[in-house]
């Protein structure tokens, strides 16, 4: 040890240079750029159609972007081999992405089975999203927000670095937007970030360190 | 290890689905036995031409309505499905080789109730010893129609009317099955080796095995 001051870099758990993704020919992100330190929670505003998903599945590896680049932990998103880097991503989209002839417990299940998460800890991700009771309905029969809750308790078992959340606590009741709000806490607290995509400014303003806002495919910084 | 157990699991998974749609079971399975009477019928009594013609029809029926059984996957293949894959970590691979694991299970039990089905309409004319050899040739063709579909299916992933195209791509490239299957019976009847055509089934399951696992990934990053 020196004992001289030392400074130390921090990698940014998802960095955006000057990334711009075109979907069908169509430019839908233009020059984004944007730098996630661990513990940030950024929240992204902007109108139907102006990228918010498509920025969301850019940070996610699920899209690449055609100018510049994208880097998630440390990999450049259109790297080969992701599979690792891709483990520690957690996304919720519009949709739950859940089977529908499976219960909700199965899918969650399933989730443990292929991540070779011991199944032990799905009784307790049911646990804590308040689904123990109903764990053996079928997911197609389920409310929308019950398999919202399947999504929050996957992600409690796969614990990701970078948290995606798009549009993930509309139509949700209270109890359940504030488990998304611990959800964001926890992956912060392991030294994480989040993007959060959402219209509702009041949830936004509430949950993230910093603001941006996304019109016509370009970022900008709402506050510091 | 983890390639197999995720490959088991997605197999596990959708044998568990089918279970519960029984679409294969319920739908194709009785329809094609329908199309197995419509034979007999309009031939009326000509017996020996329905005798003639059953293993025949067995492979052309066992073909075109096992395209929709092995097809049945990519069409129920969501995008919210293949992201959660991907965002687990799933091996591209490894997905292959489950949706082949599970589709061959269907194919290989829709083709034999076919064989048992033509067996008692068409009471066919068998060489002897054709058991063995029409057996095996089923159960290759199973696999390999399996794999084949299984890949046209990722080739057209995320595009519009996939199933249609899908079909468009399976039946060509079926060929060299169909020829294989006929003609390993065919060789019995004339008295010649079956393993020419025992060993084109083989080459054809290896090479689309091969080729299914080889381009899973790079078929995976395509589509993004």
């Amino acid at each position: 040890m020196s004992g001289g001051r030392e400074t130390r870099r921090v990698e940014p758990v998802a960095l955006f240079d000057r990334a711009g993704v075109s979907l069908g020919g169509r430019p839908v992100l233009r020059g984004v750029d944007l730098s996630l330190a661990p513990g940030e929670v950024v929240g992204i505003s902007g109108p139907n159609g102006s990228g918010k998903t498509t920025l969301i599945r850019t940070a996610a590896t699920l899209t690449s972007p055609d100018h510049g680049s994208v880097t998630v932990l440390g990999r450049d998103s259109r790297d080969r081999d992701l599979l690792t880097t891709r483990r520690s991503i957690g996304l919720i989209g519009h949709s739950p992405g859940l089977i529908g002839e499976l219960t909700l417990g199965e899918n969650l299940d399933h989730v443990a089975r292929l991540a070779g998460i011991e199944r032990v800890r799905v009784g307790r991700a049911l646990d804590v999203v308040g689904l123990s009771e109903v764990a053996g309905r079928r997911a197609d029969a389920s409310s929308f927000g019950m398999r919202r809750r399947v999504e929050i308790a996957r992600l409690l078992l796969t614990k990701p670095r970078l948290l995606l959340l798009d549009e993930a606590a509309s139509g949700l009741d209270e109890a359940a937007r504030q488990l998304i709000d611990a959800l964001v806490e926890s992956v912060c607290a392991r030294g994480g970030a989040c993007i959060v995509a959402s219209h509702d400014q009041a949830h936004l303003e509430g949950l993230c360190t910093r603001l941006a806002s996304l019109s016509g495919g370009s970022l900008e910084e709402a506050t510091a | 290890m983890r390639f197999w157990q995720q490959a088991l699991e997605i197999a596990r998974v959708d044998l568990t689905v089918e279970q519960r749609v029984g679409s294969t079971l319920r739908i194709t399975l009785p329809f094609a036995v329908v199309a197995l009477i419509v034979f007999p019928l309009a031939l009326g009594l000509q017996l020996g031409v329905v005798s003639a013609i059953g293993i025949g029809v067995y492979w052309a029926l066992g073909i075109l309505f096992g395209m929709q059984v092995a097809l049945r996957q990519s069409a129920t293949d969501s995008r919210d499905r293949r992201d959660l894959h991907t965002l687990l970590g799933v091996d591209p691979a490894a997905r292959f080789a489950g949706r082949v694991i599970s589709g061959g299970v269907l194919m290989i039990g829709f083709l034999l109730v076919l064989l048992g089905a033509m067996t008692v309409l068409f009471d066919p004319s068998l060489p002897e010893g054709v058991w063995p050899v029409l057996l095996l040739s089923t159960l290759l063709v199973a696999i390999g129609l399996t794999e084949l579909a299984t890949l046209a299916g990722e080739v057209t992933s995320g595009l519009s009317n996939r199933t249609v195209l899908a079909s468009l791509i399976v039946a060509p490239l079926a060929l060299p099955l169909i020829i294989g299957a006929s003609q390993s019976v065919g060789a019995l009847e004339r008295d010649t080796s079956i393993l020419p055509w025992i060993l084109l089934l083989i080459a054809s399951d290896l090479a689309l095995a091969v080729a299914g696992v080889g381009l899973a990934q790079p078929l995976e990053e395509a589509t993004r």
